[in-house]
């Protein structure tokens, strides 16, 4: 067990506390030490973002800082309960003796729990390439502590159906863990893989995860990713996929927990003709923040990003919405859309958006939408006048207001858990 | 400002390698020396006799100024970072007995007026001859020659409806409680790094005040040349409008070529109180620099308006195609319930420039409209960023903004890009946003040229039809010149 003490108060606002801890344990951590070495010479070097740094104007993450955590433990019998409940709470109790999955407790893989998948290859986690470019804060703290993560790879053209990814964060005896999960996910040319990946966990923990993903040629990654995270945590994940000559990745992101949250994909269309979705819904209440954040690099010609952002929010919730796309010099005839939406169901809640084009090709067809808004009192009225009662009207258009990047996740049996998920968050603000 | 229209009509002249304007005119200057401490502050503040709460005022600029960083969070760069020691903070023309006629005047000064294209009669005015009475033009001219404002046209027809219109030195003197009620009231003296340096140095500009219910009976004009080589250009406008007052106010510039960068730090404030509305229409076409990128002027400026009362209205129209590098940002903060703000802009950038432009609206009040339409063209090797943000804060019930920007790029060296902020603390609120991005579309440029027209003309023909949303906001004269700088700015771009 690795115990992290937070930095001193006045050390707040650089990672140095973190990293001298880190310099004490280095040898203990799998993998050899050069990546996160420099991880660790990255963090001393640059202080941790505060709200004048564009990239994260909207989300101030040095509350984290101020949060004692511990690296890695497992408590399985807990983990084994929440696992059962999570599998039922989902729908997923049919499929789930077919599905294969991956659990990880506390940053660290469960064999009890996990159910290998057969066909592709899964190998232990053995650290993290030294070739990692850092400018990311969340991204070098999870080089530098990385515990565990899948690594997998789907050989060419294999289509390696459904695998389940969850990550759960209990905590030993109420204090708050830290989970550094670093996966490594390879789709030879042709493979395919439908990823769902559910966090969850309870009490104040950290989850700063990274997924580093090569999609190969005309080979074609989903990834449906429900965050269930608890209202007291911390969420951070992070995207790294490259895409190559028709390829595609298409993710979708639900947000449900954690009191901040920030997902974030950086998405490279690194081939001709290749594709990459990043869509989402973000749901949130109380004091929530959680911020959705895509770069998609358009570095080849010929390919298309589409994104569909929807939030809902209430109570004194807010979200933030940040898309860029990149259009390359050499990337001509791209076709970039983005569109976000936003519903403001209080008086308190608060939206902010920077959907941001940066262009270098003149032949392109790019464009981007944003509205922020209430629920339409027309068709309330519309609905009331039919006899519909006002909560019933309401979740029936928040309902649909969802549906236009809900029906984006195509394979139906995730899209299934999504929408329980969905139901489930409306039947709680609705008691 | 008709007159410099009429200069464009040779569109040939107009080529960056031959800049019309890029002339130098050897006038007498009284120059303070280079570089910028209190005590430049102080010769400043004592050449214009200013009062000593002004002093002050220019001193807590400066030294908030001492304490700032130049911003770099803007897609311009590349610059060479900018020696703001090595700068001009004062240059006056020398200041000679008042001339009975135009022969008596200096006859460097008449000919930049020449080649800025000025009517006679106005250039009479401009160098302080008298005007006839019995002519009214309907355009009042307020010429800011480097620092210093020259002359203002036809003061007494606006003093009859009490509209003052006059170079802010001497607002300072002969309305000191006016200027020192709004200065610095819309962008402080410490808002940010340019604005403290403009109100820490600034040597002059125009003031305006229309008082309660009076309709400015013309279209007030200022121009703006930099002229003495290494004088920065700071600018202080000031414009009030009263209660259910209303004025038009056109800015254009033109600047003289020389191969240092150049820098120009203006601030605009404006203020509208209940029912009063401002137009304030901006054609800038100063030194862009050659096509390798050489020269140009720097153009960092800081413009913002306050709706303070009820159903004011702010409405901003700018037409860039001139600076080696723009930022810049007309802003309307909308306070009073029920104002208005409105930004139109097109911003063309050719060569090497960079634009980095945009507005700001901030909805204070309640059932607060904004309307934001941006246009932007790219061409040649040049980077054109719309940046504008769009806040709504949690009282502005009912308010509304509608966001339309538009991305035109010609050829594949350029680049065009749009970063809008959208914040919103507001359930009633609705706020909207669009943007595109694309090239001039084959189908358009084909059926243009099997009519006959060339290659160019179509483009020209194409760019005005983006544009015509912005264009059709501003004054006639502007329009018309308007559409032609469009044309020569993008000459040699195609083909």
């Amino acid at each position: 067990m690795n115990v992290i003490v937070p930095p001193a108060r006045s050390a707040i606002g650089n990672a140095g506390g973190l990293v001298e801890q880190y310099r004490a344990m280095r040898l203990e951590l799998p993998g050899e030490p050069t990546a996160r070495d420099l991880a660790a010479d990255w963090l001393e070097r640059h202080e941790l973002p505060s709200r004048r740094v564009e990239a994260w104007r909207y989300t101030d993450i040095r509350r984290v800082w101020e949060t004692p955590f511990e690296t890695a433990g497992a408590t399985p019998e807990r983990a084994k309960a929440r696992l059962g409940a999570l599998l039922s709470t989902h729908g997923l109790a049919d499929d789930a003796a077919a599905l294969p999955r991956l659990v990880f407790v506390d940053g660290v893989l469960s064999r009890a729990l996990s159910r290998m998948p057969d066909g592709i290859d899964v190998r232990p986690f053995a650290g993290v390439d030294a070739a990692e470019p850092l400018r990311h804060p969340m991204v070098a703290l999870n080089t530098m502590l990385a515990t565990d993560g899948m690594v997998v790879r789907v050989p060419a053209g294999l289509d390696a159906g459904r695998l389940l990814l969850v990550s759960l964060c209990e905590g030993i005896g109420g204090r708050a863990v830290a989970s550094h999960l670093r996966h490594r996910l390879v789709l030879e040319a042709g493979a395919s893989l439908a990823l769902l990946e559910i966090g969850e966990g309870s009490g104040c923990y950290l989850s700063d995860g990274v997924l580093d993903a090569e999609v190969g040629a005309s080979a074609h990654l989903r990834h449906v990713r429900l965050q269930r995270d608890s209202g007291e945590a911390f969420s951070f994940s992070m995207v790294q996929a490259t895409v190559a000559e028709r390829g595609a990745y298409d993710g979708f992101n639900l947000a449900l927990g954690a009191v901040l949250a920030r997902h974030e994909v950086h998405a490279t269309l690194s081939g001709p003709h290749a594709a990459v979705h990043v869509n989402g819904a973000q749901l949130l209440a109380d004091a929530q923040v959680a911020d959705l954040t895509s770069v998609i690099a358009h570095d080849a010609p010929n390919c298309v990003s589409r994104q569909t952002v929807k939030n809902v929010l209430t109570g004194r919730a807010r979200g933030v919405f940040q898309g860029k796309i990149v259009v390359a010099r050499v990337a001509q005839k791209t076709d970039g859309y983005q569109m976000n939406q936003a519903l403001l169901l209080s008086e308190t809640a608060e939206i902010d958006a920077k959907p941001e084009l940066e262009i270098y090709a003149d032949d392109v067809k790019c464009s981007h939408g944003s509205t922020a808004g209430a629920l339409d009192e027309e068709q309330l009225f519309y609905m009331r006048s039919r006899g519909v009662p006002v909560a019933e009207a309401r979740a029936i258009l928040v309902r649909a207001f969802l549906d236009d990047a809900l029906q984006l996740v195509d394979d139906e049996m995730m899209r299934g858990v999504l929408d329980e998920a969905v139901a489930a968050w409306w039947r709680g603000r609705a008691a | 400002m008709p007159a410099v229209a009429e200069t464009l009509n040779t569109v040939e002249t107009l080529t960056q390698s031959t800049y019309k304007w890029g002339f130098e005119s050897d006038i007498e200057m009284d120059m303070a020396p280079k570089g910028l401490n209190e005590d430049i502050v102080r010769l400043i503040s004592a050449r214009k006799e200013e009062p000593e709460w002004l002093l002050e005022w220019r001193l807590k600029a400066f030294a908030a100024w001492s304490g700032m960083k130049s911003p770099d969070w803007s897609k311009v760069g590349g610059h060479p970072p900018i020696d703001y020691q090595d700068v001009h903070y004062y240059a006056a023309p020398v200041k000679k007995p008042g001339p009975k006629s135009l022969d008596e005047v200096d006859p460097a000064l008449l000919a930049v007026y020449e080649k800025l294209g000025i009517p006679l009669k106005e250039r009479a005015i401009l160098a302080g001859v008298e005007p006839d009475p019995d002519e009214r033009p309907q355009i009042a001219v307020d010429a800011v020659f480097d620092s210093v404002s020259v002359a203002t046209t036809f003061r007494s027809t606006l003093a009859k409806v009490g509209v003052i219109f006059c170079p802010i030195s001497e607002a300072v003197r002969e309305h000191p409680d006016l200027v020192r009620q709004y200065l610095g009231s819309v962008v402080g003296p410490s808002d940010n790094f340019y604005a403290a340096l403009n109100s820490a140095v600034f040597t002059d500009g125009s003031f305006v005040f229309i008082p309660k219910g009076v309709k400015c009976p013309m279209e007030l004009s200022t121009y703006f040349r930099i002229n003495a080589r290494n004088t920065g250009q700071f600018e202080r406008t000031l414009i009030i409008a009263e209660d259910r007052a209303s004025v038009s106010y056109l800015e254009g510039c033109t600047a003289p070529m020389r191969d240092e960068n150049q820098l120009h730090a203006a601030v605009v404030e404006l203020v509208a109180m209940a029912d009063a509305s401002i137009k304030y229409s901006t054609v800038q076409n100063w030194y862009p620099g050659d096509a390798n990128g050489v020269g140009g002027i720097y153009n960092f400026v800081t413009k913002r308006g306050a709706c303070r009362g009820a159903r004011s209205k702010i409405s901003w129209t700018q037409v860039e195609t001139g600076s080696a590098i723009t930022w810049k940002y007309p802003s309307c903060v909308l306070q009073g319930e029920g104002s208005v703000g409105e930004f139109y802009s097109v911003a063309v950038t050719n060569n090497r420039q960079q634009a980095d432009t945009g507005t700001k609206m901030i909805h204070i009040g309640r059932n607060t409209r904004s309307t934001i339409v941006a246009k932007t063209i790219s061409a040649g090797r040049s980077d054109s960023t719309y940046r504008g943000l769009v806040r709504v804060l949690p009282k502005a019930s009912g308010a509304r903004n509608h966001t339309q920007c538009d991305s035109l790029l010609i050829g594949d060296q350029c680049g065009a890009h749009t970063v809008p902020y959208i914040e919103n603390r507001n359930m009633s609120a609705k706020v909207e946003h669009e943007a595109t991005t694309s090239k001039i579309s084959e189908d358009q440029l084909f059926y243009c040229r099997s009519r006959g027209l060339s290659e160019e003309d179509a483009v020209g023909l194409i760019v005005n039809g983006f544009c015509k949303d912005v264009l059709k906001e501003l004054p006639m004269e502007f329009a018309v010149e308007a559409q032609k700088l469009l044309q020569v700015s993008l000459e040699g771009s195609v083909g």
